[in-house]
């Protein structure tokens, strides 16, 4: 099954570290990266820029509206994801367990709809 | 034989097939696909075809085998009647391979139910509905008699039910054996949920409740079904034990009045010999697996009772040091009420109610048995005023009537 590691952080924490701690949470996530990847887990991942960088865009009537800012004020936001195959949840939470956003912040481990097939 | 009775033979049997191999088929129905609701379905559909041929064509020797075969065929079925739904085809075909390489009707099912309790007391799923699930898909409960037992509305369990089941085959919660590191919560998880079964049937001590007074025994069954097909897991024993301890004393927590009796007065004569002998037996089986666990210090605590009720000889420093390794093992407040009365028994009311009075957990206010120990040990410290007030706390927390008249008697003691 394919699963979506959503990853929510608070976002003042990361500008409030000394760079050496930058450089030790960096090293962590890409040592998590790997892991994935070498385990043929991987099919993409990547690393979204702060809230105050989102724009959200919504249709009413006829007429686009466009909002600065995320769709949710709240104090976690989503700051990552990573795609990942797994064979079932359990190996999905494992691996949601090992990724140091779990540490600081908030994985979510949400199953994607299996691709359409044709039937026989 | 004549129709009638053939088709009672046919509805007797099909029932009986039901009760012992319900959670059986389900697992085995629903091992490849996840989903729950459609193994359901498809073995209510069997079942009911199983009342049609029956009759006029005779049980066949292998009814499990049976039921199987025209359960997974009716499955296929529905899902090509499903033609759009989108996830259709690979469904057929884990079923389809399963129709192929399906045992033939005389070889023995293999048994999944054990895979099918930790997919249903898994972590993801909420904690209230693991037990009501349990019932409904190892035991083949319908949600109106769970929702009965558990007192809650039957189209809210209804909800309930369909969520978790649903949540089951989009999640991809497994059906197997958890990895070894986790596997310990994980069957903590299960046996939580048998004992939230067995609580929800102790709590109708009238046994008035046919639905509830069920419960205690299913949950006996689940208890040996699970040291049945984990014959290597000590809690297991130790929650068998557990609540055959407590069920051989059902009959004596009544007298001829109807009226409560609490463990202190029960009359020994009254318990269930056989029933606490196999008890022992269990929680000595349970020693021997090792290692030590909530359900076997709970055993061991009410064997304690047992002999003491039994010999008249007080054993209050054991029965405080299991309640020491219980309370180290669960910080349970509610242990800590129950290890106050202890302190009481050893150094005296004061020293009890100096124990309760350091609880410190806002959700003890709410709980009877809590208001009640309270109520008594102020009650032997002649704080009489205050203890009046424990009481009517207790009193108002009661959804029993018997214990309430109990509490209320021993209210009006003080006024005397």
């Amino acid at each position: 099954m394919q699963y979506m590691l959503m990853l929510y952080v608070q976002e003042g924490e990361w500008n409030k570290m000394t760079s050496a701690e930058q450089k030790r949470g960096m090293a962590a996530y890409m040592a998590f990266t790997e892991a994935l990847t070498k385990a043929g887990a991987l099919k993409a991942h990547g690393r979204l820029q702060p809230s105050s960088a989102a724009t959200t865009v919504r249709i009413t009537g006829s007429k686009s509206q466009v909002l600065d800012g995320p769709y949710l004020d709240s104090k976690e936001q989503l700051a990552g994801y990573y795609f990942i195959e797994a064979t079932d949840l359990d190996a999905a939470i494992a691996w949601a367990a090992r990724c140091p956003a779990a540490g600081h912040g908030i994985v979510e481990v949400r199953p994607l709809w299996p691709a359409p097939a044709k039937i026989e | 034989m004549s129709s009638d009775r053939s088709s009672a033979h046919a509805q007797l049997t099909a029932e009986a097939v039901a009760r012992r191999s319900y959670g059986k088929l389900v697992a085995l129905l629903a091992t490849r696909t996840h989903d729950v609701a459609a193994a359901e379905d498809a073995l209510a559909e069997a079942f009911a075809s199983a009342l049609a041929h029956w009759p006029s064509e005779g049980c066949p020797s292998n009814p499990e085998g049976w039921l199987l075969a025209s359960a997974r065929r009716k499955a296929i079925d529905a899902i090509r009647r499903r033609r759009t739904a989108e996830r259709a085809s690979s469904d057929v075909q884990l079923l389809a391979g399963e129709l192929d390489s399906a045992p033939a009707f005389e070889t023995a099912i293999p048994d999944h139910r054990l895979a099918l309790m930790f997919a249903c007391a898994h972590p993801a799923i909420e904690i209230a509905i693991r037990a009501p699930l349990m019932l409904q898909v190892v035991l083949g409960f319908d949600a109106k008699r769970i929702a009965s037992a558990f007192l809650i509305a039957p189209g809210t369990m209804g909800q309930r039910l369909t969520r978790a089941k649903n949540k089951i085959k989009q999640a991809g919660i497994p059906f197997r054996f958890p990895e070894r590191q986790e596997l310990p919560s994980r069957l903590d998880a299960v046996l939580d949920a048998i004992y939230a079964v067995f609580a929800e049937g102790w709590a109708d001590a009238d046994g008035s409740d046919v639905l509830r007074r069920d419960l205690a025994e299913e949950a006996l069954f689940l208890g040996r079904l699970v040291t049945e097909l984990f014959p290597e897991a000590a809690e297991g024993f130790g929650l068998l034990a557990l609540m055959l301890y407590v069920e051989a004393r059902h009959d004596a927590r009544r007298d001829e009045n109807g009226e409560y009796v609490p463990l202190t007065e029960q009359d020994p004569a009254r318990w269930d010999s056989p029933m606490i002998e196999e008890a022992e037996a269990r929680l000595l089986r349970a020693r021997e697996l090792g290692p030590i666990g909530r359900y076997q210090l709970e055993a061991a605590l009410q064997s304690a009772h047992v002999f003491r009720r039994r010999t008249g000889t007080p054993n209050w420093l054991a029965v405080m040091q299991l309640y020491d390794a219980l309370l180290a093992l669960t910080s349970s407040p509610i242990v800590a009420v129950n290890r106050a009365l202890v302190i009481a028994q050893l150094q005296g009311p004061r020293a009890g109610l100096e124990a309760i009075e350091h609880i410190a957990d806002t959700r003890l206010t709410e709980y009877q048995p809590y208001w009640a120990a309270r109520a008594e040990l102020l009650a032997k410290t002649n704080r009489h005023a205050e203890a009046r007030h424990a009481y009517d706390v207790a009193i108002g927390l009661e959804r029993d009537p018997a214990v309430r008249r109990f509490l209320q008697k021993r209210r009006h003691a003080l006024d005397a």
